[in-house]
């Protein structure tokens, strides 16, 4: 009796786990197969099991290698020192401004956040090109300039990945800061504490859950970054701006190696489940 | 001599104005040249006054084959997507939101769990099992995706917006005879309502900007949405016209950038964060 009304009171998950199970679980399992397999895009009829051959590859590939390494500046130099700081920043300046200025500034910096990915490559892509906008702003600086998408791709991806994700950060340090009670913050002002030391002694402290949901979360938005890199370099010249899922998707379709590009895959997830189990620890108290 | 608090309040102000139209300024020079060249009939690749503003542009991607037809086939996906996100995550919060269960914290654990999953990792073996199963180049097969792919965070929302509606609304529809899901229909959701635009628009908003899954999962020109035709502006390393690039991002980032306002200002800025960051 008891166990048939949970099931009836169970039955409106039924259609999301459907979904879930085939469309997002079948993948990850099936991931997690064809990661062990040498399964080709053409030529093959059968896939045959190959242990750990794809891994082992992978460990010994200099571009493999290359692109972890990229994939580890993008995520630093982006989403934890410029995202994160930069969105901290706004958060911490808006609460000072007038209305005006914090109204206008935050529109103008949710509207990069809201733009379809694609749509800022391609702003991105004009404004870092040799005959684009920085260029002619740095002529007009007279200070020298150069091909950004050619000499340091990595870098103009990265503040690409800035400009877009910032807000992020804002929208969550601004909550954050909005709870931090006002009579704390006099209080250590009246004590004589200056800007800096309220920051970094009373702020900080209190925020610091938020600040550590926003590193994970914007961590695993910057893991998955496709689009953006794509429409901007397409991981070049030369690879060098090509971060793990440019270089997994290069080796399962350009060169039609699924099994080995979904090993690179496999890695890249249990990377992010890594970073997801931290974050639900970090949230552990509220479910 | 020691300054008043409202002094110096006030020069604080003005700092922080100059510090954030500083930080605007660097912000805002990429999105004014998509604006200035839509208009320009000289564009290029910089910002600058237009050599003459004109709306030929906008007259030259305003037809069926370059706009329309990809804009369509983006509605028909995100559309279709987003109806079997809300509708399945709004069944599915019901039960987590209204009834103990000792299935509940699992399930919301690992709803959790896979909303930080990076599921750009997962595209090829989904590319490869859609070729398997034939669904590859349907769009029946990129809806589905879709929504399996933003569904972990939609019930989490909706399951948050729905612990705010009181139960006691419901014990009353329900003394008078409504089974669950009449009571979920006439008097939760409606109660929830702009729980439920918050969900709906940000699926919609998610799925209208997302490239590298109709990327992988359509092949035919014909079913391509405008997030992968804006591709073909490059064609083959021809010249780009750039006026007509920067008019057509316009029209296709127009529909999210409204949507967003709508949303955002009946409930604040931080709305689509409220169910992630807070728990």
């Amino acid at each position: 009796m008891r166990n048939a009304r949970s099931l009836i009171r169970a039955l409106p998950v039924s259609p999301a786990v459907v979904l879930l199970v085939l469309f997002l679980g079948g993948p990850i399992a099936y991931c997690a197969w064809i990661a062990f397999t040498d399964l080709q895009l053409t030529g093959q009829a059968e896939e045959s099991f190959v242990g750990f051959d794809n891994f082992r590859t992978a460990f010994g590939d200099e571009a493999f290698l290359n692109a972890v390494w990229l994939t580890l500046v993008f995520t630093v130099v982006s989403a934890l020192v410029g995202q994160n700081t930069l969105g901290l920043a706004l958060a911490a300046l808006m609460q000072r401004a007038s209305k005006p200025v914090r109204t206008l500034v935050g529109g103008i910096v949710v509207t990069a956040w809201v733009l379809p990915e694609v749509v800022a490559g391609f702003l991105l892509y004009a404004f870092f090109r040799r005959e684009g906008t920085l260029n002619t702003l740095l002529e007009w600086l007279h200070l020298p300039t150069q091909n950004w998408l050619f000499t340091l791709p990595i870098l103009a991806v990265s503040f690409a990945n800035v400009w877009r994700g910032t807000a992020f950060s804002m929208l969550v340090y601004t909550a954050a800061l909005g709870e931090i009670p006002k009579e704390i913050t006099e209080a250590a002002e009246v004590d004589g504490a200056g800007g800096w030391r309220r920051m970094w002694h009373i702020t900080l402290p209190m925020i610091r859950r938020s600040i550590g949901t926003n590193l994970m979360l914007i961590t695993l938005q910057t893991l998955s970054v496709f689009g953006l890199i794509w429409v901007m370099t397409r991981g070049g010249p030369g690879g060098r701006s090509q971060t793990l899922p440019l270089f997994m998707y290069e080796e399962a379709f350009q060169k039609s190696m699924i099994g080995y590009g979904t090993a690179v895959a496999l890695l890249l997830l249990v990377v992010g489940s890594l970073f997801s189990v931290v974050y639900l620890r970090l949230l552990r108290t509220e479910v | 001599m020691p300054r008043s608090p409202a002094s110096r309040r006030t020069t604080h102000r003005l700092a922080a104005d100059a510090g954030l139209l500083v930080l605007a300024g660097a912000f805002v020079l990429p999105l004014a040249w998509v604006v200035l060249s839509s208009l320009d009939t000289g564009a290029n690749l910089r910002v600058k006054v237009p050599d003459g503003l004109t709306l030929d542009n906008f007259d030259a991607v305003l037809t069926p084959e370059i706009t329309f037809t990809p804009l369509l086939n983006s509605l028909l996906l995100c559309g279709g997507g987003t109806a079997l996100t809300v509708g399945c995550a709004a069944l599915a919060a019901y039960p987590l939101s209204r009834f103990r269960s000792r299935f509940n914290r699992p399930f919301l654990l690992t709803i959790l769990f896979a909303t930080s999953l990076p599921i750009t990792a997962i595209m090829v073996p989904v590319y490869a099992l859609f070729v398997r199963v034939n669904l590859i180049d349907t769009m029946q097969g990129t809806i589905f995706f879709f929504a399996a792919s933003q569904l972990p965070f939609a019930i989490w929302l909706m399951k948050n917006f729905m612990d705010g509606v009181p139960k006691e609304l419901e014990e009353a529809a329900w003394t008078d005879g409504a089974s669950s899901l009449q009571s979920l229909l006439r008097v939760v959701l409606p109660l929830m309502g702009p729980g439920v635009a918050v969900v709906t628009v940000f699926s919609f908003v998610m799925m209208w900007g997302n490239f590298f899954v109709p990327f992988m999962l359509l092949l035919s020109p014909d079913q391509m949405p405008a997030s992968v035709s804006i591709n073909d502006f490059f064609g083959n390393r021809g010249m780009v016209a750039y006026g007509q690039l920067a008019a057509f991002s316009i029209v296709y980032s127009t529909p999210v950038i409204l949507l967003y306002v709508l949303v955002a200002r009946r409930l604040g800025g931080g709305f689509a964060l409220s169910g992630a960051v807070k728990g």
